[in-house]
Parts: C-alpha cells; sequence; structure tokens
C-alpha cells in the first residue's frame, strides 16, 4: 500500500506550500509515537485530566424498554470538555509543544473540537485560533463563548456555507500562510495523511476500553458497535479495535438531514460519490462537475460534506456499515435517552442512538450492542427547544 | 509539442489569469483574445471550484459569481472551441483535481486537448501526487505545471528535475491575492531551479503593479498576474474587456 493510503483511499492532495510541514508532522509523530516520555506524559493527561477510562455503562432501562439485545453506551460524553474531541486534542497539542510549535489553530462544527483545542491550549500554553462558520456560531453561540473564555480567538467564517467545510477552508488557508510556528490540529479522521492516522491512533483508546470493560462483566465481545460519522473520529476510535473481529458489526451512522431523497442532507456514502478534497481521496457529496454539495444536518459537528478516508476503505470492503439518519429521528432518540436514562447525548450521538433504537428489538436478548455516546448534549439544548418550537431564554 | 515553449522564447513572459464565467463564459469568450492582443504571452483560464483552498477572497469571490452564473466544466470546454476559432495563443487551465477527477481524467484531458489546452495548473496536487493526472496529461501532450513555493527549499532540485512547460514559483506565503510587498528570495528559488534544470520559471501570487512585475521580471522568465485581473472583472462585469486589455498592455510592457 502507497504511504499513507487505506486502499485506494487517502493521500495527500494539498498544495506545495504545506507539504514540508505536513512531512515535518510525519517525522515528529513517527518519532513520539514510539518515545515512551511522550506516551507516558499522554496517558498521564488521559487519566488525570481528561478522565479517562470513560466508563461503559448497561443501560438496563433502555434495554427493558426496547426488548432486545442488551445495551452498553460508551460515556464518552463524561471526558473533561463533554466529548470524545479531547482525547485527540490532548495528544496534538502535546505534539505540537514536542514540536516547538507556540500556536495552534483548528476547525470547529459544533464547536466541541473548538473547545476542547482552546483547552489544551490553554492548559499547554499555547496560542489558539479557532476557525467556525458563521452559521454555526449562531447554532452554538455558548460553545464561541466557552471558547473565548478559554483564551482563544474565535474567526468567523464567512465564505461558502459558513460551515463545517468552510471552516477546514479557512484553517488550511490560515496554514499556508504561517507555519513556523503554527500547528494545525485537525479535529477528525480526514485531511491530508499524515493526520487521518494521526487522530484514529489518539482515539483508538475507545473501542480498546470498550473491549476490556465489555471482557469484565460480559467476558465476550459485543456483536455491535455503533457510532455517528461525520469525518469519523469517534466511530474510527469505537471501530479500529475490533476491525479484526469479524462476529462484530460496524455500523456508522451518517447524518441523513432532512432525509436521504431531500437536497438537505450530510449523507455521504449513501448519497456521495469518489472524489479529492481536504487533501484526500474519499468519499464526498458533490455534483457530477465536482463542485461540492452544500450539505446540512441539524447536527452541526456532522454537517460535512465528506468522510475521513479509512471509513471509505470499510465501506468498500463491507466491514463496516453506514446507515444513514434523519434529523427528526435524532431529535427523538436525543430525548428518548434522555428521558429513560437520564443521559443527555450529543445531537449528534443521538444519530447512533436512533440507529441502536431501531437495531435493538430485531436482535435475540442474549446479543450486545454498544452505542458510542460521543458527546453530552448540554450544547443542543436550545436548539433542540427551537425545532420543537418551544421559546425559550437563552 | 505543447506552446508552452513558445511562451518564453521572445523575452519575458507576460502571463495573465482570469476566472472562466466572471461575470458570465460570453465575456470570457472576448477577453481570452482581447487579452492575447494586448500582450498576454500565455492564459491562465481558471475552472472555478466551490472550495478553492489555495486562492484569496478575490478569486474566491470570482468562483463563486462563475458557478452562480451558471459556469460548468462542459460549459467552458465549449466556448474554448469557439474562442480558438479566433486565437492561437496558449492556454492553460487552472483548476482544483477534483473537478478533474470528477470528470473523469481520461475524459477531461481529450476534451482539454481538442479546444487547444496546453498546460494544466493544479495547485491542490504536489509532487507527490502528481501521478493522478500525468500519464493522461502526457498522452495528450499536455503540460503539468510544477509549483514551489517559499517553504520547498530542498525539495525545489526533485520538482525542477520532473517538471514540464514552466516551474510557477509561488512568490509568497499563504494564498493568492494583491500584497504590498514580495519577501522571499525569489533569485535563490529560482537557481535552485536552474541548477537542477534548464527551464523556464515565471514567478505568482501576489504581484499587481507594474513595479513589481518589472523587479519579479528580473528573477525569472515571465510573471504570471490574477488577483488584481480579476478585480477589474469584479468592477466592471461585462463591461471589463477593456479596462483588462489596457492593464495587461501596462504590465507587458513594464516587463519588456
Amino acid at each position: 500500500m502507497k504511504k499513507g493510503r487505506f486502499g485506494n483511499y487517502g493521500g495527500q492532495y494539498i498544495p506545495e506550500t504545506l507539504m514540508n510541514a505536513v512531512l515535518e508532522l510525519e517525522e515528529a509523530y513517527e518519532y513520539y509515537r514510539k518515545d515512551e516520555h511522550f506516551q507516558l506524559e499522554l496517558d498521564e493527561l488521559m487519566k488525570n485530566y481528561a478522565g479517562r477510562p470513560s466508563i461503559l455503562y448497561y443501560a438496563q432501562k433502555m434495554t427493558r424498554d426496547l426488548g432486545g439485545a442488551k445495551i452498553y453506551l460508551k460515556r464518552e460524553d463524561l471526558n473533561h470538555t463533554g466529548s470524545h474531541k479531547i482525547n485527540n486534542v490532548l495528544g496534538q497539542a502535546l505534539l505540537a509543544k514536542k514540536m516547538g510549535k507556540t500556536r495552534v489553530i483548528a476547525e470547529t462544527g459544533a464547536g466541541q473540537h473548538g473547545v476542547a483545542t482552546a483547552t489544551a491550549a490553554a492548559l499547554m500554553d499555547l496560542e489558539c485560533e479557532i476557525f467556525m462558520g458563521r452559521e454555526d456560531t449562531q447554532r452554538q453561540a455558548l460553545n464561541v463563548f466557552r471558547m473565548e473564555l478559554l483564551g482563544a480567538k474565535v474567526n468567523v467564517v464567512e465564505s461558502g456555507t459558513q460551515t463545517l467545510k468552510d471552516a477546514v477552508n479557512e484553517t488550511m488557508r490560515e496554514w499556508t500562510s504561517r507555519m513556523d510556528d503554527t500547528y494545525y490540529v485537525l479535529g477528525s479522521v480526514m485531511g491530508p495523511h499524515p493526520y487521518p492516522t494521526i487522530v484514529r491512533d489518539f482515539q483508538k483508546m475507545i473501542g480498546k476500553e470498550i473491549k476490556e470493560q465489555l471482557q469484565a462483566v460480559e467476558h465476550r465481545l459485543p456483536d455491535a458497535v455503533i457510532a455517528c460519522v461525520g469525518g469519523g473520529s469517534n466511530a474510527i476510535g469505537a471501530f479500529y479495535e475490533f476491525i479484526d473481529d469479524p462476529t462484530v458489526q460496524l455500523i456508522g451512522c451518517e447524518a441523513a438531514g432532512l432525509g436521504v431523497d431531500n437536497p438537505k442532507n450530510a449523507a455521504t456514502l449513501a448519497n456521495g460519490s469518489v472524489g479529492i478534497f481536504h487533501g484526500m481521496k474519499s468519499y464526498f457529496c458533490q455534483d457530477e462537475f465536482g463542485q461540492i454539495a452544500p450539505v446540512y444536518s441539524i447536527s452541526a459537528g456532522l454537517d460535512y460534506p465528506g468522510i475521513g478516508p479509512e471509513h471509505a476503505m470499510l465501506a468498500d470492503t463491507g466491514r463496516a456499515q453506514y446507515v444513514p439518519v434523519t434529523d427528526l429521528e435524532a431529535v427523538e432518540a436525543f430525548e428518548y435517552l434522555s428521558r429513560t436514562e437520564g443521559i443527555i447525548p450529543a445531537i449528534e450521538s443521538a444519530h447512533a442512538v436512533a440507529y441502536a433504537c431501531r437495531l435493538a428489538p430485531k436482535m435475540a436478548g442474549d446479543k450486545i450492542i454498544v452505542i458510542n455516546i460521543s458527546g453530552r448534549g448540554d450544547k443542543d439544548v436550545a436548539a433542540i427547544a427551537r425545532y420543537r418550537g418551544v421559546k425559550i431564554d437563552e | 509539442m505543447s506552446r508552452v515553449k513558445n511562451v518564453f522564447s521572445k523575452g519575458k513572459a507576460f502571463i495573465a489569469f482570469i476566472t472562466a464565467g466572471d461575470p458570465n463564459l460570453e465575456t470570457t469568450e472576448k477577453l481570452i483574445p482581447a487579452m492575447s492582443q494586448a500582450g498576454a504571452d500565455l492564459i491562465e483560464i481558471g475552472i472555478p471550484f466551490s472550495d478553492p483552498i489555495a486562492e484569496g477572497v478575490v478569486i474566491q469571490n470570482a468562483s463563486e459569481r462563475a458557478l452562480a452564473a451558471g459556469a460548468t466544466t462542459d460549459k467552458i470546454f465549449d466556448m474554448l472551441e469557439r474562442v480558438r476559432k479566433k486565437t492561437s495563443v496558449p492556454l492553460a487551465f487552472m483548476t482544483y483535481v477534483n473537478p478533474v477527477f470528477v470528470y473523469g481524467v481520461e475524459r477531461f484531458m481529450k476534451r482539454a486537448a481538442a479546444c487547444g489546452i496546453d498546460a494544466m495548473v493544479v495547485p491542490d496536487l504536489p509532487f507527490e501526487e502528481k501521478e493522478e493526472l500525468l500519464s493522461s496529461c502526457q498522452a495528450r501532450g499536455i503540460d503539468l505545471i510544477s509549483l514551489i513555493a517559499p517553504t520547498s527549499k530542498h525539495r525545489i532540485s526533485m520538482i525542477a528535475a520532473g517538471a514540464e512547460g514552466f516551474v510557477y514559483c509561488v512568490s509568497s506565503l499563504g494564498v493568492t491575492g494583491v500584497r504590498s510587498r514580495i519577501t522571499t528570495d525569489i533569485a535563490e528559488m529560482v537557481a535552485l531551479v536552474k541548477a537542477a534544470r534548464d527551464i523556464p520559471c515565471a514567478i505568482g501570487f501576489g504581484i499587481s503593479t507594474p513595479e513589481q512585475a518589472r523587479t519579479m521580471a528580473g528573477y525569472a522568465d515571465g510573471v504570471i498576474v490574477g488577483s488584481a485581473i480579476v478585480k477589474i472583472a469584479e468592477q466592471y462585469g461585462v463591461e471589463c474587456v477593456g479596462p483588462i486589455s489596457a492593464y495587461v498592455r501596462q504590465m507587458k510592457a513594464a516587463i519588456e
């Protein structure tokens, strides 16, 4: 396999100006990946700062209510900053520090990656600038203030569709203008090599912990692992440990917005085709001339027209399945999990909960489903109220 | 043999960029022969892309205007077929790898060659990935242009050794757009290219005034101007042919 490729996907499709920066990153990562001190430092941060390992919770009421497979929730929502994003960010910020960088930049959709990056930057004394689409700054106004509170500068992106895709464009443009002291903390398993590998490696403890924790209580592997997919970092983190366990079904839930037959969706594998964008060959929502489509989802974190290259490969080989989940299904699951288990999931994670609610009743009572609750839903409460037509004073 | 060789055979070359379809394709169809008559030695035609990550706001906005006005790759090819009946000026496409890849690389190059496209400039296709387009370009006699940047350093000799047509020297860090100052050591960049291979070098990114063009032409074989021309198109819309021709004439005179 060619360097930085997942089957046919991946690669390094970026301007020449960035090539040496990306090669420098690759070299540094290869070194620190094997460096014992780096790993010890990172483990310490994960344990005593992020709060790992996150618990694996048996959702007894939900299991009983759905009347099928046993359901476990991997509680990434309990991490410091409230989502799985902190795992990747602590790894990359530490790497940036080791590389002698003094400034980090990052894109954000829902704001979770931006908040996590601003947090790590505060902790490690790095200057921090976040790029966020105007539409997302409105949907997730609270997260904008959180980032500012943490000392980051938030740049509002006015170009294109003013969402996550455009935030990535703008962060790449910023990186092109300044890379000597600046490290780009990419938030998902996407972009040019080595990012999809780095981000996956910093997220793969999710699946590793699931395996160990389930082994301890059930003495067996799960039958299905379900996660939501935008770029796909929490999903690859949950899946990776199980790729060589063929009995474990891996299911990624894409945001279908108003429905896969409605143009207002972000279901890349359901509707997309192979293309080359944001540094990688993968699947993208686009037209016949390769113009990237303006996608839509109620979830700012899944509102992205592409998917990471490793997912593209897993979809092609059939090792993982990808299913579309609509806004309405996700909102209903958001409300359902809140009511049933007293856990308010991020609207992103609610896409995975929704599919599990469909799947569990069809499975026998001795089967086990693990849902990755990638983040907590506090940030979404206002948006869900708006969706339901409830007026609240924010 | 592509026409690119001729571009640099009559002294310093002036390379002019426009976004196809901005403000509409009829205007682009008039602009190409007009810019050629005004002294442009090579015309770079931008195929608009929804997400041009190497462009500053001026060309980003031009791409948006062109797409909103209905420009598509097919309509650009059709327009160029008509243009080719009026002018034999060397032509290059400037676009991103996705519009070419999704159109089908073979199918794209076949139509490009039929319209007399001589070169391709693809800013998100670095040396490591150029195989994506290279064999199809070579089969049709189209030069796939290599770019080097101020950050390229030790990569320059490797890139130059495999370059075709000319080497596009990116003058500055960051995206395209007018700059008041260019601080990179351009002479050194060009010298590193020439040490690896005797191939023409053209400088682009940030050049807008006749003085800048003259200085840059002193270091290299040609200069490339994009955003400054696109700004005139933005200002004058369908009436831009005259003002752009006048600008090209002035810039060409400055480097002669």
